[in-house]
């Protein structure tokens, strides 16, 4: 019994890794950048995350758009409701109808979606030669290799090796699959200023982004992971017992 | 039968008041309850209560989803992720609905395998065994359609492959697809079908699944030795060892299922699925779920689209007849030393076969999954129609209890004995 058990066992596992059918091309080796959320019951570095934002909001922003994101989710970052609410208010958003049937531009609200650089799809693309940059709400969760490949792209610029022929536009990226890259290296030093004193070097911002995305793509996983080690603890115990109940009801029982 | 108040031995008035007149206290009594169940069952005989449990979750979990889903190109992937977001618990139901379906898919495999392992299709079970095949593609459809809901890149490239499948067969294969399209490509209409189906095919399962449990309730359970039970010292009553039993397995199935929803909720799925549906850009590599990989790998091993196609759905329909092109009197592997082996290496083969659908379509990969293709249906179509001749089983026990109590078969000359105990 125990032995047919074990090949349920092996069976199961055996499909399990198998299942990343995720095939590429050619694969390029990510390297681990170890953040603090990669970890089995790892959470977000808030002071890095809340800079992250601030990357976002002053470099990334002028081409990306992030829709699923509000204003108000910044509290999760540990930011206070009127800094919230100051933030929010720096932007200016398209309201309306109004009562004449027009529309009309308002402060942000804490519950306004993030302002979108481009009004819509089509201006985006034709601001940023013919392809629209894409939005960064869940980034994270839409490339192999998440945060660590965002960070490794947003570091990965060079010059094209010789022989390597680059589009018109392109710019030569080592990470990006392909290697030609529409997006010009986005970071330069010290091209935000931290208020906490951390030095903006491109090592730094690209990671404190990186973080800040993973967050923004996957806001449930703190809280997703503290329940997830409750109920396995629970859901254990309970095992035990039942395995204990099966036990007593099959001691008379010779099998 | 007589007309009548049922005889009910129930003593509470009120249950009764209602057993008399509608005997559903009975019945469970009767299959749930005292229902006589081999003794000698392996935890291999846990996976179909798990298959039903699993059933369940994912149609209340469904449930709860469609309260928040839109169905419309526009809007689903938002709305997707507005339940990831903003809807109380939603990312627990959404990664558990999302996760359940490939929960179901390898509780359903081992039920299969358990079943082909131990001769379960074999007469007088046959019936029970096909309306299993039949839960299993109705199972397919509903996951394809599924996948299709949240609208992402993967979801409406795999519905573009997929459906285009139907184009290759000829005369009715352009009206099947404009049919599944409800339109000239998908579309809107399409996913507002798929949707509307994958609502109702949950259901229709349910009902199927009713009738495989009521006819397993005519043949009764096969065991691992599979020979019927000789009487009653052979089994015990459903409840309570049964449910003692089940209970088990279903608390460590919890458990695997919790690791997956908490800590790895997007690791049998594929990250282009988080990029909205574009029609005008073509992922490099389209690969449809983990579950269906065996089957893109037959597909992709033919050269040609409507042998493909046929081979396809063929890997799965031959199983309606496996009862059939298995002659064996024997059912468990355990004493057919011949097929034992060649069915193990099918298993294993099935295994190579998913493996090799995640890979592109190239090189020595092609090579592979033409070998494998050729294997699974020499297996059905060789194999185990020679090895009903060929074969020599080992000797049977005599009785369930025997090889309980006495320890090990009977030899050659003793099985052949009149068994005396019935």
């Amino acid at each position: 019994m125990l032995r047919n058990s074990f090949k349920a066992l092996a069976l199961a596992i055996s499909l399990f890794a198998a299942a990343p059918a995720h095939a590429a091309g050619e694969a390029i080796a990510i390297p681990d950048a170890k953040f603090s959320f990669d970890r089995m019951f790892g959470t977000y570095d808030r002071a890095s995350a809340q800079r992250g934002f601030q990357v976002y909001k002053e470099v990334c922003s002028a081409c990306h758009s992030m829709r699923l994101v509000s204003y108000r989710n910044l509290r999760e970052l540990g930011l206070t409701e009127a800094q919230v609410e100051a933030i929010a208010a720096q932007f200016q958003i398209v309201d309306g109808p109004n009562d004449e049937g027009q529309m009309f531009e308002r402060p942000g609200r804490p519950s306004d979606r993030f302002r979108r650089p481009f009004a819509n799809e089509a201006a985006a693309a034709a601001a940023n030669n013919g392809k629209a940059p894409p939005d960064l709400s869940v980034m994270t969760k839409a490339r192999a290799g998440g945060a660590n490949y965002l960070l490794a792209l947003l570091t990965g610029y060079e010059d094209p090796p010789p022989g390597f022929v680059l589009a018109d536009g392109a710019h030569y990226n080592k990470y990006f699959p392909g290697y030609a890259i529409a997006m010009g290296a986005p970071l330069n030093p010290d091209q935000v200023e931290f208020a906490d004193g951390t030095s903006a070097t491109v090592e730094q911002m690209a990671r404190d982004v990186s973080t800040f995305l993973q967050w923004a793509a996957e806001p449930e996983l703190e809280q997703r992971r503290a329940l997830g080690v409750k109920i396995i603890i629970f859901l254990t115990i309970l095992a035990g017992l039942t395995y204990a109940v099966k036990r007593k009801v099959w001691a008379d029982v010779e099998h | 039968m007589s007309i009548g108040l049922h005889n009910s031995e129930f003593k509470n008035p009120v249950v009764r008041w209602v057993d008399q007149r509608l005997p559903v206290f009975t019945m469970m009594q009767k299959e749930y309850g005292t229902f006589p169940t081999p003794k000698n069952f392996n935890y291999f005989w846990n996976f179909g209560a798990l298959a039903m449990v699993t059933l369940m979750i994912m149609i209340a979990t469904g449930i709860f989803l469609s309260m928040h889903y839109v169905a419309n190109t526009s809007l689903a992937f938002d709305s997707v992720e507005r339940i990831m977001r903003d809807v109380n618990a939603g990312w627990l139901i959404r990664y558990v609905h999302m996760n359940g379906a490939s929960m179901f898919f390898i509780v359903v495999y081992i039920h299969i395998f358990r079943g082909m392992y131990y001769g379960s299709y074999k007469a007088p079970r046959e019936l029970l065994w096909i309306l299993g095949v039949v839960i299993f593609l109705l199972m397919m459809a509903t996951a394809f359609m599924g996948y299709v809901l949240p609208w992402g890149q993967m979801s409406f490239w795999g519905a573009t492959v997929i459906t285009n499948l139907f184009s290759a067969f000829p005369v009715v294969g352009e009206f099947i697809v404009q049919l599944l399209w409800g339109g000239l490509s998908v579309d809107n209409p399409t996913l507002n079908r798929f949707f509307s189906l994958h609502y109702l095919l949950p259901f229709v399962i349910f009902g199927v699944v009713f009738l495989h449990v009521a006819a397993l309730h005519i043949t009764g359970s096969n065991n691992p030795l599979g020979i019927e039970p000789k009487g009653p010292q052979d089994t015990l009553p459903f409840h309570p060892y049964y449910t003692a039993k089940d209970s088990v397995g279903l608390v460590v199935y919890f458990i695997v299922f919790a690791v997956l929803v908490f800590f790895a909720p997007n690791y049998l799925g594929h990250p282009d699925n988080y990029i909205p549906a574009n029609p005008l850009v073509t992922p490099p590599h389209i690969v449809p779920e983990w579950y269906f990989l065996p089957y893109y790998a037959i597909l992709r091993a033919v050269p040609d689209k409507l042998g493909g196609v046929l081979l396809m759905f063929g890997s799965i329909l031959i199983w309606f007849v496996l009862p059939w092109l298995d002659r064996s009197p024997v059912r468990s592997m355990r004493f057919r030393p011949l097929a034992r082996p060649f069915f193990l290496l099918w298993a294993v083969n099935f295994l190579v076969l998913l493996w090799v659908g995640g890979k592109p379509a190239e090189g020595h990969y092609v090579l592979i999954a033409r070998i494998a293709t050729a294997y699974y249906f020499a297996y059905f179509l060789v194999i185990l129609p020679l090895l009903a001749r060929l074969e020599r089983p080992l000797p049977l026990p005599e009785s369930i209890s025997r090889p309980v109590l006495g320890g090990g078969p009977l030899p050659a000359g003793a099985a052949a004995k009149p068994m005396e105990k019935a």
